[in-house]
Order: C-alpha cells, then structure tokens, then sequence
C-alpha cells in the first residue's frame, strides 16, 4: 500500500512537471527577449523606436522606427484574416452541417493537407505564380506586396479555422437544432439563426488562434511581401513585416550591436501580439464556454 | 500492483541496457574516424556558398582531408573565425576596423587571402530597350531620385526597384559602390536571395535589379544585363570575367578567405588548392572571375 501511493505520488509530480514545463519556457522566453531588447531602451533610448522609417543598415544613420514594421503586419493579418473568414467558416458550415458522411471523409484530409504544405513551398509558388497573377488582375506595377502575401497565409490559416469552427459547430446540442427544425424552421434558417450563433464564440476563437498563427508566419511573408519597409495600410504596396525582418536580419546583425537589441525589441512586441491574440481567443471560450 | 513488478524490472533493465549501448561504442568510434579523416570547416558568405561547396567538393576527392562548408553571410563567418569555431572564413567583403579590434582582444590574427573576382551586373526586364546607364544613374534610380524610366531616356514606366536583403554583403558592397553610401529608397523591395530577385525582375517590366555575374550569366535570356558608364563621359562597358579582372567594369569587388594567421597543415593545402589551377578553374565555372 505504502508503496503504491508513492507511485501515485511520484507520478503527479511528474505530470506536474510536465504541464509547467511549457509555462516556464513561456517566462523564460520573455525574459530572455527582455534581457537582449533592454540595451536598445538604455542606449539609444525608446524614442528610437517610434521613427518611422526602419533602415537599419546605412552608411548616413540608422533608423529603427517600429511603425512600418507594425503596420506591415497589421496589413497583411488583416488582408489574410479577411479572406480567410468567410471561406473558412462557410467551408466549416458546409462540412459540419450539410455535407453527407462521405463528403466529410473526402474533404477533411484534403483540408488537412493544406496545412502540411511547408511554407517555403507556399512562398515559392506564390513568388512564380501568384505575384504575377495578383499584378495583372490589378493593374499594379508589381505583384510583391501585402495583398499576395495576405492570400498566401489564408491558405495556411484556413485548415486550422475550419478545423476548429468546425468542431464549434458540431458541438452545438443536438436540442437546440431539433427545437428549431420541431417549431417549422427550414434547415437554412436552422443553420444560420441557431446553429451558427450558439457556435459563434467557438468561431471566433478558431479566427483568433488562425491570426495568431498569421501574425507568426515568416517564409512566405519574406519571399512574396516585398519587404520594403513603407509606412502603409494599402494592401498594394509592398510591406515589411516583423517576422520578415527578424528572419532576414539576425543571421548576419553583429552580436551585441544597437541593431541587435532594436531586433529583439522587435521580436518582444511580435510576442505580445500574439500572446494578446491567443490570450483573447481562450477568454471567449472560456466566457461563452460557461454560458452554455 | 506486485504482479507488474517484474515487467517493470524487465523494463528498466532494458532501458538501461539501450541507454548504456552508445556510450560504450563511442569511444571506438571517435578513435577510428580520427585516424581516417580530417575535417576542415568553413563558414561564410552566402555569395560564395556554391563557390566554396564546389571547392570542397573536389578537394575532398583527392585528400583524406573532409571539408564541410556553411553559409550564414560574411560577418557570421568572421565572427565564427574570432571565436575559434571555424578554420576558414569565406567573405565577401573585407574584414571591417571594429572586427580586427575584437579579433586582437581575443589572440587572432586574420589573414586576408584574395581567391576570386566578382562582377555586379544590374539587371531589367528583356524587354526594356534601355541598354545602358552611368554608375550616377543607377545611383539616383536606387536612392529614389529618378522614378520613371522615362527619366533615363526609357518608356514611361514607374520603375520598381529590387534588392537583396539589407543582411546581404552585396546590399552593403553596392550602397557603398554606387549608391555612393546614401540610403536606399524606402520603396526598394528586399528580396530574400539571389533567385528572388532574378525571378521578380522576369515577371515586371518596369523592374531593376543587381546580381552577381555568375547567376546573370546563368539567367541566360530570363533578364537582361545592362552596361554600365563609371562616369558620364566614358564608356559603357559590359560584365565579363575580362572586364572585370582588368577593372573597367565599375560594380566588382574581391572574394576573400580568412585564416587565423599564416595557413598551416591542412589549411594550407586548402588554400594552394584554390588558388591553383584546378581552383581557378572551378572560379571560372561557377561564374566568378579567375584572380591569376
């Protein structure tokens, strides 16, 4: 008996360790971002940081201005969000709702697949066949800018919305659906006034975790975006986004240097968007979740 | 409970047994590849991966000793050479005042070996009929002076500007070269590689660009190569390996390697190899131009 309750205990304390283990890399990551972007703050000073021009290598001054870099991001989450939540959560619909079992079976690994595509694959089609093809549907002189890269991380982000609305959708009680279709609802009205709308949270959260993810995405920004580094929201001009430019910079930033910690200071705030947008998406759950 | 025991018992024994089998065998290992090869590290410069992996590769065939060679871009190789981490560095450009400092403080002293030659050509659209511009000029088209193409006795064409990455030796070596060290214009796209570029400057007409020699010669008709004036008054001349070893081609610049002092043993070997004829040659073949 003494025995056994050692074993229990000994295996609590592992599967305590185990669950803060994620917790503490997530500490110890801020602190080490922290700890690399604090010289920036001490030496050339935060003010640096609000310029708005980011041109960190230049035989004149440097420049480590934020805001393009910000709205870079910003352009191309919003253009990829955009186009990712209609498709997504009526391709969610469809699968949860209407589409016969054989249906879901063909479609879901499909979908599926579309998230296992490496992104650098995705940025080299996009460099080949869509930068050419968004320039000559719009009339622009260069097809390198936040529109393609914005659909080019649709295409990532839709497996996962879709996967998660759709499993937000299913998971709506049967009885709300049969009262519905019991007191003479079509089954259109069903899905969109009761199905969707219990879901709805479920739905945000899956678009929230989907930007997460878009906010995060370097290859394919870096290869079709263009990277200048324009104080823009036109999704027609070329972007730079944070990822982008943590990604192309740091292999060759000389250790230690101010453009160093202004590119960690960089990675920080790319961490507390994320985080935010995570932290956003499990408190719907979280509220909704109890509400039902 | 106490009927498990034993298979538990199994179990770790087993465990232990896996665990135990490749710390016995490692030490045989070790002695055996010690004694039958020799390696040889280099890191460096992206430009001048293909260059050095081709060297490595037929110096291997004919020597014990095995060559590995990384990229990463040309500080990260002076860096690696400062702290003692590789036996070669390649580089692009050559080693910067603040580096040698460092390199004093920690005991090292580079040694700068010229291998090759390399020719930037800039490049346009197939069909853009302009065929030469002066170093002044593609100055002003970088820096955002002139715009239109037109400007430049051209069609009216917005022009779009395209460059390597602000991490590339080659986005610093033609800032400083032609651009006179003045800023590039905000609106340049950065591309992520060589390829990059070459592929954006195939799919617009109004596009400009800078590659090296090598990859414009083996571009073939996708771009096309303009002749470049050093200063209004003279000729235009066109890339080649004779142009640029005799130094009329304006936009060239040296290929170095570094060692920690005077090469010895296996170093050595390397280096004579290099600058050889076999070397030489393969300089010629992977589109750089021969020193000799």
């Amino acid at each position: 008996m003494a025995q056994r309750r050692w074993q229990e205990k000994a295996i609590q304390l592992t599967l305590v360790a185990m669950a803060t283990t994620s917790l503490l890399v997530v500490v110890l990551i801020f602190l080490f971002l922290g700890k690399e972007a604090i010289p920036f703050l001490k030496d050339p000073g935060i003010a640096r940081l609000l310029d708005r021009q980011w041109m960190p290598v230049s035989f004149q001054q440097e420049h480590f201005g934020l805001l393009p870099l910000l709205t870079g991001s910003l352009v191309v989450t919003l253009t990829a969000t955009l186009i990712t939540v209609p498709f997504s959560v009526l391709g969610a619909i469809y699968i949860a709702e209407i589409a016969r079992p054989l249906e879901r079976e063909f479609l879901k690994p499909f979908i599926e697949l579309l998230a296992s595509i490496p992104s650098v694959v995705l940025g080299f089609f996009g460099l080949v066949v869509l930068a050419p093809l968004v320039k000559a549907l719009f009339g622009l002189p260069s097809g390198l800018n936040g529109l393609t890269g914005g659909l080019l991380l649709a295409l990532m982000a839709i497996p996962t919305v879709i996967s998660i609305s759709e499993d937000a959708i299913t998971s709506v009680p049967r009885h709300l659906k049969q009262a519905s279709l019991a007191l003479g609802a079509s089954e259109l009205q069903t899905i969109l006034r009761v199905t969707v709308p219990a879901a709805l949270p479920g739905i945000i959260a899956a678009v929230m975790l989907g930007m997460g993810r878009i906010v995060g995405e370097t290859m394919v920004v870096m290869m079709v975006t263009g990277n200048a580094a324009l104080v823009t929201l036109n999704p027609f001009q070329s972007v730079r986004t944070m990822t982008a430019t943590i990604a192309a910079e740091m292999g060759e930033v000389s250790f230690g240097s101010i453009h160093y910690s202004a590119l960690f200071c960089v990675g920080v705030v790319l961490m507390l968007v994320t985080f935010v947008l995570n932290l956003g998406a499990q408190r719907v759950l979280k509220r909704y979740g109890m509400m039902t | 409970m106490i009927c498990l025991r034993p298979r538990t018992i199994i179990m770790l024994v087993a465990i232990t047994a896996l665990a135990a089998l490749p710390g016995c065998s490692r030490p045989d290992k070790t002695d055996a590849t010690s004694k039958a090869k020799q390696t040889l590290t280099i890191k460096g410069s992206d430009t001048m991966v293909h260059l050095m992996s081709t060297w490595a590769e037929s110096f291997g065939a004919t020597s014990p000793t095995q060559v590995s060679v990384t990229g990463g871009g040309s500080g990260t190789g002076i860096a690696a050479l400062l702290n003692g981490t590789t036996d070669i560095c390649a580089a692009s450009r050559q080693i910067e005042d603040k580096e040698t400092a460092l390199a004093k403080q920690k005991n090292i002293t580079p040694n700068e070996i010229t291998v090759a030659l390399d020719g930037i050509a800039v490049v346009v659209h197939p069909d853009n009929p302009i065929t030469e511009l002066s170093l002044e000029q593609i100055g002003a088209i970088y820096t955002g002076a002139i715009g239109n193409w037109k400007e430049v006795g051209g069609p009216d064409q917005p022009i779009l500007l395209l460059s390597r990455e602000s991490s590339s030796g080659t986005y610093v070596f033609f800032q400083e070269k032609v651009l006179n060290k003045k800023d590039y214009s905000q609106q340049a796209r950065l591309m992520p590689g060589t390829s990059a570029v070459v592929q954006a400057v195939t799919a617009d007409r109004g596009a400009i660009g800078y590659v090296g020699l090598g990859y414009a010669k083996e571009a073939g008709n996708k771009v096309k190569t303009i002749a470049v004036r050093s200063a209004a008054g003279q000729p235009a001349v066109m890339p080649s390996p004779a142009t640029v070893k005799d130094a009329s081609y304006p936009v060239a610049r040296a290929l170095y390697l570094y060692t920690n002092g005077a090469p010895q043993g296996k170093v050595k070997e390397f280096v004579d190899f290099c600058l050889g004829s076999a070397g030489q040659k393969i300089v010629a073949d992977t589109g750089y131009v021969q020193v000799h």
